[in-house]
């Protein structure tokens, strides 16, 4: 193992210890041995994809936000904040949490109450099998792609920071998360996605602290990016937003408030059933709804361990980080910046630490996507459109099958993705292809009865079409930039919000045209799934402090603090 | 965590990382104590306190949580 481990690279950042090596191995031994000893309880397609139904609000919770923890959340956003500064918590705050509330406290009972093991389920449900087809195979398509470009970033890192063979580091940890979900299914993925949470917050918690010791504090900090590059702003969130050549990202607060906070968002936490899963695990509906709150103020902490160290990059790294694409040989660029603050701050121990933090969040971000791809691929394709009738253990079986081909597709895409210089620059863009049109039609489908199942299924196509043309456009000529983003000025973050916001206008635009010249169905088949056909069980009596709508409230408070402190 | 199935508590799990974690980390801050290695703000010893800590918590949650332990 030690011999595998060390197929150097001349290049590399920094030198594991024995120590680290045992760290790194311990974890790899602890998630397989979860795996095969949550296998005796997976036995039923419940307890396989739904992990039982029988979650607490707080395993839940922290699945919830794990799941979006991936080794390319960790580093992607890391590297966003060297590039565009404290902006990138955008993505954090705005950007998460009003629609990690708008999920728990309005959307969630509609999903349980249907019983819907997925998101397409919940569409096969409210718009027939059209609309659910189209959102399972988008669904499916792009779950692999993510865990395949994941598997990608992680690997990379791992060649230049440890000098590790690419190889190696793809298959050893793809192999591994294949073999503890086949195992535990989605009971092996939220237990590990929770060992995740804490291993990640262990591992990179004393990059902050260790960096604002050296600068003496956030105003220390603040001075000396100043000092290194004098001119632009890094450390404000709102007040450089009012055009879009005052920022290093090229935004206006339009793109932040209705791109990114009323659409992509809202989008990806409410309707990617990546993360929802984790939500429908949940044991009861108060859980359920408690879930999202609960993960809404660790998701609000986040940016300690991802934003932060970032900035302070920024401020006390000696050499100027650069873009992927423009990399020399002896740069760095900005993906790169947590691991060279991990090489910065941690000797023998804590590096390994560290680094089996990046590993166990690529594996949790894997596990993710290969759980809910087999799960929209079994209950939404394979039994609708292929084998409708069979025993639960067939179901289960395939389930198991799925997980192993999924990461083995995925390794495929892995590969694949590179030979694509700037894929990293896609990811954003494809949850505008697929989810930003999702959430007009799961959004109108259940606040409005009149909704067709014909206009659910052309919203969604027209939504997701208008993302891909937009896309394609602006990729191909610079000048659909000023048009489709508003602003030439306008970088690849704000192109995104933008192409989100106006594949949502259009999937709800065509929605509605085509609800209204066809013909809506009974209201008979609708209950439980439209708001005002459905009665929402009234909470018990409990007190305030167990209230699911009072904890919603302190998040929201929290998150207008966190606003004003870095406006 | 689950009724249905007594899984042991996925925190238990947890405590047994933290655990295993704090006494390698803090056995290798005290192993180097001497000898700092060369990184920024070594002097500090942080693998000491951070490996103790991570003892603290993940003892803590082992005992916590230890399969066998019924509900209170």
């Amino acid at each position: 193992m030690t011999l595998l481990l060390a197929a150097e690279n001349a290049s590399r950042l920094v030198r594991l210890s024995t120590v680290d090596l045992v760290i790194i191995v311990f974890y790899f031994a602890l998630v397989l041995t979860i795996g095969f000893y949550l296998k005796r309880f997976a036995t039923t397609g419940e307890d396989f994809f739904m992990a039982g139904r029988e979650m607490t609000a707080w395993v839940a919770g922290l699945a919830f936000v794990s799941a979006n923890l991936g080794s390319l959340e960790l580093l992607g956003w890391a590297g966003s904040a060297y590039q565009y500064g404290i902006l990138a918590a955008h993505w954090y705050w705005i950007g998460a949490i009003p629609a990690m509330l708008f999920l728990g406290l309005v959307m969630m009972p509609f999903y349980y109450i249907s019983k819907t093991h997925s998101v397409p389920g919940y569409l096969q449900l409210r718009y027939g099998t059209a609309a659910s087809g189209l959102s399972a195979v988008t669904f499916a398509i792009m779950t692999i792609l993510m865990s395949g470009v994941n598997m990608y970033a992680m690997a990379v890192v791992m060649k230049v920071v440890l000098g590790w063979n690419l190889n190696f580091s793809i298959f050893v940890s793809s192999i591994t998360v294949a073999i503890y979900v086949a195992a535990g299914g989605l009971f092996s993925a939220i237990f590990n996605e929770v060992l995740q949470f804490f291993l990640i917050w262990s591992g990179a918690l004393l990059i902050p602290i260790l960096g604002l010791i050296e600068t003496g504090g956030w105003k220390g900090m603040v001075s000396r990016i100043q000092q290194n590059f004098p001119g632009q702003d890094f450390t404000h969130m709102w007040s450089n937003l009012g055009h879009f050549q005052d920022n290093p990202m090229g935004m206006h607060w339009t793109g932040i408030v209705f791109g990114l906070g009323a659409v992509q968002a809202m989008g990806y936490w409410t309707t990617d059933f990546l993360v929802v899963q984790r939500v429908l695990s949940a044991k009861d509906i108060r859980s359920a709804k408690m879930a999202p709150i609960i993960g809404s103020f660790f998701k609000m902490a986040v940016p300690l361990i991802v934003i932060l160290p970032g900035l302070l990059g920024l401020a006390v790294l000696p050499m100027h980080l650069v873009p992927a694409s423009q990399l020399q040989p002896g740069q760095f660029s900005y993906n790169e910046v947590l691991p060279l603050m991990l090489a910065r701050y941690c000797g023998p121990g804590l590096l390994g630490l560290g680094i089996t933090a990046l590993v166990a969040g690529f594996m949790a971000g894997m596990a993710g996507n290969v759980s809910a791809f087999a799960t929209v691929w079994t209950y939404d394709l394979y039994r609708p459109y292929i084998r409708k009738t069979a025993p639960d253990a067939h179901y289960v079986s395939m389930g198991r099958w799925c997980t192993l081909i999924g990461v083995f597709i995925s390794i495929g895409t892995a590969y694949l993705a590179m030979g694509f210089a700037s894929i990293m620059d896609y990811v954003q863009a494809l949850f505008g292809f697929f989810i930003a049109p999702l959430f007009g039609t799961v959004l109108l489908g259940m606040l409005w009865k009149r909704v067709t199942n014909a206009a659910g299924f052309w919203g969604l196509l027209a939504g997701t079409l208008t993302s891909i043309g937009i896309f394609t456009a602006m990729k191909m000529d610079h000048r659909w930039v000023g048009v489709f983003a508003l602003s030439p000025h306008a970088q690849g973050l704000a192109q995104d919000m933008y192409q989100s916001l106006w594949s949502c206008t259009t999937c709800v635009i065509v929605t509605v045209l085509v609800t209204l010249v066809t013909r809506p169905r009974p209201d008979g088949e609708l209950k439980g799934l439209v708001y005002s056909l459905t009665d929402v069980a009234q909470e018990e009596r409990v007190g305030l402090l167990r209230r699911p709508l009072f904890w919603g409230g302190a998040a929201l408070l929290g998150l207008i603090v966190l606003q004003v402190i870095f406006w | 965590m689950s009724e249905k199935h007594h899984i042991i508590p996925v925190w238990f799990f947890v405590g047994v990382l933290f655990l295993v974690y704090g006494v390698l980390i803090l056995c290798s801050g005290l192993a180097e104590w001497l000898h700092p290695p060369n990184t920024v703000l070594a002097e500090l010893h942080a693998p000491v306190w951070w490996g103790g800590l991570l003892i603290a918590l993940g003892g803590t949650y082992c005992a916590m949580f230890r399969p066998g332990r019924s509900k209170s």
